[in-house]
């Protein structure tokens, strides 16, 4: 039986008088790789700002390690590594500056061989010394992992990562996931993408109006019956 | 020691940002002159009244400047998300704040090194005269600006109208600061006797540590939204 990593009880989260999110009730399991579908506006976002603590819930329940949020100390972050559709960098500093900042942040070790390891993976390491301006928006997202995954993060988290990559860089981030997804890290990804988010996956989620409306591990489900109960589900 | 290390590390990249972009600083230290300069225009040589008003011109300075550079500076960090980046590190999140209080604080002085300078010959005062102590005055302003800034420069970024929303929502709580460092200043700058000054410097300390506390205890809550 898979070790529960995290779990969300009857969890809703409002903005103002948005419902963003209504009594989700859900688990991650240790080494799962889920991707999530939804239309725009589902709460798939707001669905990963809770599990990586960026916003607590406005009621219900998120459990990490059966330890409840708030009793949890700063230091926890440091099990997630967040890549998002922004980059999260700072466009006047070169890639081995914003690299080395977040890496004293995170208290990483022997910075700058990882940094090299890392940069070596993305193929990036001879534009180290180059400003983030002038990155392509596909060398932006392969820094963006780069930056995810210096403290090696237990969980990995992706909000519609492939958007706007070219196939090199897609390549290079699918490549990249199935290496985490390998080393039994726990990856959950937001996206649009049908395709590469089936493929990818282990276990398949469907969001939408707020409420998780669908949740099966892939291997019950082939890709036209999954594709079926995305069309059904979204157009209720 | 874990949270100086994570206010170190921020101030070195804002630093480090700024030296490259050279946005925050120029621009304000333009700002600052500029108003400097253009309100020595208004005085009459020896003037009689030039002395009375001249802090508070040289505080509205830094304090309009100020305002242009928080925006700045706060800009840097919720373009690309870079703010969400932050508030994800395994840290303490007032230690992110104090961080960029800190740059802020590093940014305003500079602006005022330079300023002053100017300030003094414009328009022939000389706050120095009876010793050190301006600096005190402009260190304890300098620093309550900061962290009021930062925390309404943070609150306020993510609107549509945040150029206007930081100086309202920041000029009315600010103004036991300014009024403080004014009334401090004025005691140098009119060359009343230094120990009348102890009194405002007493009320600037007060706000700075009565700000820097409620900051600490809040900022969790302003961000976690």
């Amino acid at each position: 039986m898979s070790e529960t990593l995290v779990e969300f009880k009857k969890v809703n989260k409002k903005y103002g008088h948005i419902h963003a999110l209504r009594d989700v009730s859900v688990s991650l399991n240790k080494g799962e790789f889920v991707s999530v579908f939804g239309p725009n506006g589902a709460g798939k976002s707001t669905f990963l700002k809770l599990l990586c603590t960026m916003t607590p819930p406005t009621s219900g329940q998120i459990l990490y390690e059966n330890t409840p949020l708030n009793k949890l100390q700063d230091s926890f972050r440091s099990r997630f590594g967040v890549i998002s559709h922004l980059p999260f960098l700072y466009s006047e500093l070169t890639a081995l500056e914003n690299l080395r900042f977040y890496a004293r942040m995170y208290d990483v070790q022997n910075i700058d061989e990882r940094i090299k390891v890392l940069l070596e993976k993305v193929e990036l390491y001879k534009r180290r010394n180059d400003k983030v301006r002038g990155y392509s928006r596909g060398m932006l997202q392969r820094l963006s992992i780069t930056r995810a995954l210096l403290h090696d993060p237990e969980i990995v988290v992706l909000d519609e990562p492939y958007t706007g990559l070219d196939t090199h860089a897609s390549d290079i981030l699918t490549r990249i996931l199935m290496e985490l997804f390998g080393e039994q890290k726990t990856i959950v990804m937001v996206t649009h993408n049908m395709k590469q988010g089936y493929d990818a996956a282990s276990r398949l989620a469907i969001i939408k109006g707020g409420q998780l409306v669908f949740n099966e591990e892939k291997a019950k489900i082939s890709v036209q019956e999954f594709d079926e109960r995305y069309i059904e589900a979204v157009s209720r | 020691m874990k949270y100086l290390n994570t206010i170190s590390a921020i101030v070195r990249k804002d630093v480090l940002h700024e030296l490259k972009s050279r946005e925050i600083v120029v621009s304000m230290l333009l700002f600052s002159v500029l108003t400097v300069v253009v309100f020595s225009f208004i005085f009459e040589p020896g003037s009689q009244f030039k002395n009375e008003v001249v802090g508070g011109i040289l505080w509205m300075s830094f304090v309009f400047a100020g305002i242009l550079g928080l925006n700045k500076s706060m800009m840097s960090e919720v373009t690309g998300g870079n703010f969400s980046a932050l508030l994800l590190a395994p840290v303490d999140r007032s230690a992110i704040f104090f961080g960029k209080a800190v740059s802020n604080f590093i940014f305003i002085a500079m602006v005022e090194i330079f300023t002053i300078p100017l300030f003094m010959v414009l328009y022939n005062v000389n706050i120095f005269a009876y010793g050190a102590m301006p600096v005190v005055i402009f260190f304890l302003g300098t620093y309550g600006f900061a962290i009021l800034g930062t925390l309404f420069s943070i609150i306020s970024v993510n609107t549509r109208t945040r150029e206007v929303m930081l100086p309202l929502l920041l000029l009315p709580i600010i103004v036991p600061i300014i009024l403080s460092s004014v009334q401090a200043l004025n005691i140098y700058i009119l060359g009343h006797d230094p120990a009348d000054a102890s009194k405002w410097l007493q009320l600037l300390a007060a706000f700075d540590a009565i700000f820097t506390v409620v900051v600490f205890a809040v900022f969790d809550f302003i961000v976690e939204d």
